[in-house]
C-alpha cells in the first residue's frame, strides 16, 4: 500500500511539506507507548499512535518507520510537525480513532507489522 | 514540473532511490537561481539589424533566435520561426522591428528555475531573456540550460555524499594502529524532553555514514535512545553519552551522577518503572527501557550504586565472528 493509498483510506492530512506519497509502507503498527514501538515495530511500517510530542518523531526515526500517523484528530505541536520535516518523515492525521484507523487499513489488506514482545 | 512528474507517479513503482532522486529534482527547482544555470553569452540584435544579418547569426551561433536590444533594453525577442516568415515573403532585407515579437516574456536572474519552467509549461516559449534587479539583459535560458543546469547539481550532490561515506567507511582501513577506535560523546541535560533523542539521532547518522548496516544502526539507536531518554527522566544533573566505535565492535555508555538505582534487579522488570505520570503521558516509563536495550545489544551491563550514580554499557558486535574471541566487554581504559 502507498502512502497515498493510506491518507485516502484515513482520509488524513498531510502534515509536513513536499512528503513522497508513493512510497510504499509494508504493514502498521499502532501503540501510544513509545517502549512499546521500539520493542515491537518491524522497520518500513506505518507508525498509527495517539501521542503528538517530538518524542514521537524520534521514536520513529529509531525505529526506521515510513510514516507516523496521529489519530483521534489531534492536532500535534509546531515542533513536532517541524522535526518530521526535517528528519523526512511524513506526518499524517486522521480524525479516526485509533481502534477505526488501523482497522481500516487492516481491512484493506495492510498486514500488522507488530510483533510479540515476551518478558 | 509538478505536471511533467504526474503521469510518472502514477504509471509505474517508482524506488526508493528513484523518489529520493524526484524530490531532489524539485528541491533544486526551487534552490537553483535562474542566473546559476542560464546561457551569459547572449547574442543579441538591433531593431535595425536585417534580417539577412540575423540569418547569418542563427547560422554562425548555432542558435534558433535571439533578444533584440535598443540602447542596453530589451525590446523585443527575435526567433527562426520570425526568419522564416521573412524568408517566405522574401522580406529578409527589412529589419528585425518588423518581425520580432515585441512584447516579451523575461524572468529576473535572481528567481528560482521554477519561475523559468512555471513559463514554459503555461505558456509556448521555448526561450526567455533574463534581466537583473535593473532589467538589463543578463543573460537567455531554455529548456535545455534548466536540464544541464540541474545534472550538475544532482551529481555534485551525489558526489559530495560519496565522498563523506567514503571517507567515513575508510577511516578504519586509512588509519594504521594496534587499536583504532572513534569516540563521540553527547552531553545530556536532565528533563530536556524536547532534544530527547537528538543525540541517539546523530549516533544512528554517524553509524550509517560509518558504514554500519542499516540493522546495526538501527539496534544500536533503540538502545542508546532508551539509555538518552533514562537519563532525561531520571537523573539529578543529566548525564554522558559515550559512544566507541571500533571496526568490530560498538560501545555505548550513559553514565550519570545519580540518583542511582537500590534494586537493579527490579529496575529490569518489564512493568516497573519509577516514572511519574507526566513522563507516562510522553509515552515513555512504561517500564520497559532496560528491557527493550537488552534485546538490542549483543551485551550489556548495569551498575550503580545510590547516591552516586549509574553507568549502563552496552555493546553490539559488527562481525559475528567476532562474538568467540572477544566474549567479554574490554575493560576501559579511563575515558
Amino acid at each position: 500500500m502507498t502512502l497515498e493509498d493510506l491518507v485516502q483510506l484515513l482520509h488524513g492530512n498531510v502534515l509536513t511539506e513536499e512528503s513522497d506519497l508513493s512510497k510504499e509502507v509494508k504493514g502498521g503498527c499502532g501503540a501510544d507507548l513509545m517502549s512499546d514501538v521500539l520493542a515491537s515495530i518491524q522497520p518500513e511500517a506505518v507508525l498509527l499512535t495517539g501521542l503528538c510530542g517530538p518524542q514521537v518523531v524520534r521514536t520513529a526515526q529509531m525505529a526506521d518507520v515510513a510514516a507516523i500517523v496521529i489519530v483521534r484528530g489531534k492536532k500535534p505541536p509546531q515542533e513536532t510537525i517541524a522535526l518530521a520535516q526535517q528528519e523526512g518523515i511524513p506526518l499524517i492525521s486522521t480524525r479516526y480513532g485509533m481502534f477505526e484507523a488501523c482497522g481500516r487499513l487492516y481491512a484493506a489488506g495492510l498486514p500488522s507489522l507488530e510483533t510479540t514482545v515476551t518478558g | 514540473m509538478a505536471q511533467d512528474q504526474g503521469p510518472i507517479r502514477k504509471g509505474r513503482t517508482i524506488t526508493d532511490g528513484a523518489a529520493g532522486l524526484i524530490t531532489r529534482v524539485e528541491e533544486l527547482a526551487y534552490e537553483l537561481k535562474i542566473d546559476e544555470v542560464m546561457t551569459r553569452d547572449v547574442k543579441v540584435v538591433s531593431p535595425d539589424t536585417k534580417m539577412s544579418e540575423l540569418l547569418e547569426l542563427l547560422r554562425q551561433a548555432r542558435i534558433s533566435g535571439a533578444p533584440v536590444v535598443l540602447h542596453g533594453r530589451l525590446v523585443g525577442i527575435v526567433s527562426i520561426e520570425d526568419l522564416i516568415r521573412s524568408l517566405r515573403a522574401g522580406d529578409v532585407e527589412s529589419p528585425v522591428s518588423k518581425y520580432m515579437t515585441p512584447r516579451v516574456l523575461t524572468v529576473h536572474g535572481s528567481d528560482p528555475v521554477i519561475e523559468a519552467l512555471k513559463v514554459f509549461t503555461q505558456t509556448r516559449v521555448g526561450r526567455l531573456p533574463v534581466l537583473d534587479q535593473a532589467d538589463n539583459l543578463i543573460g537567455i535560458i531554455t529548456k535545455g540550460d534548466i536540464t544541464r543546469g540541474v545534472l550538475r547539481a544532482l551529481q555534485y550532490d551525489y558526489q559530495e555524499e560519496e565522498v563523506r561515506r567514503y571517507r567515513a567507511s575508510h577511516l578504519f582501513e586509512d588509519i594504521v594502529s594496534d587499536r583504532t577506535s572513534l569516540i563521540l560523546r553527547y552531553n545530556i541535560k536532565p528533563r530536556d524532553f524536547a532534544h530527547g533523542g537528538a543525540a541517539s539521532s546523530n549516533i544512528k547518522r554517524a553509524l550509517l555514514r560509518l558504514g554500519a548496516s542499516p540493522q546495526i544502526a538501527r539496534r544500536c539507536g533503540i538502545a542508546v535512545y532508551e539509555a538518552e531518554m533514562n537519563l532525561i527522566i531520571h537523573t539529578t544533573n543529566g548525564g554522558i553519552i559515550r559512544v566507541e566505535i571500533e571496526p568490530h565492535l560498538i560501545t555505548m555508555e550513559a553514565i550519570d551522577d545519580g540518583p542511582g538505582i537500590a534494586d537493579i534487579e527490579l529496575a529490569m522488570t518489564p512493568g516497573y518503572s519509577t516514572a511519574t505520570e507526566e513522563i507516562r503521558e510522553l509515552g515513555f516509563g512504561a517500564g520497559m527501557g532496560l528491557k527493550n536495550i537488552e534485546r538490542c545489544v549483543d551485551k550489556m551491563l548495569l551498575e550503580s550504586t545510590p547516591g552516586k550514580g549509574t553507568r549502563l554499557e552496552m555493546g553490539i558486535y559488527l562481525h559475528p565472528s567476532a562474538l568467540s574471541k572477544d566474549a567479554n566487554l574490554s575493560p576501559k581504559e579511563g575515558a
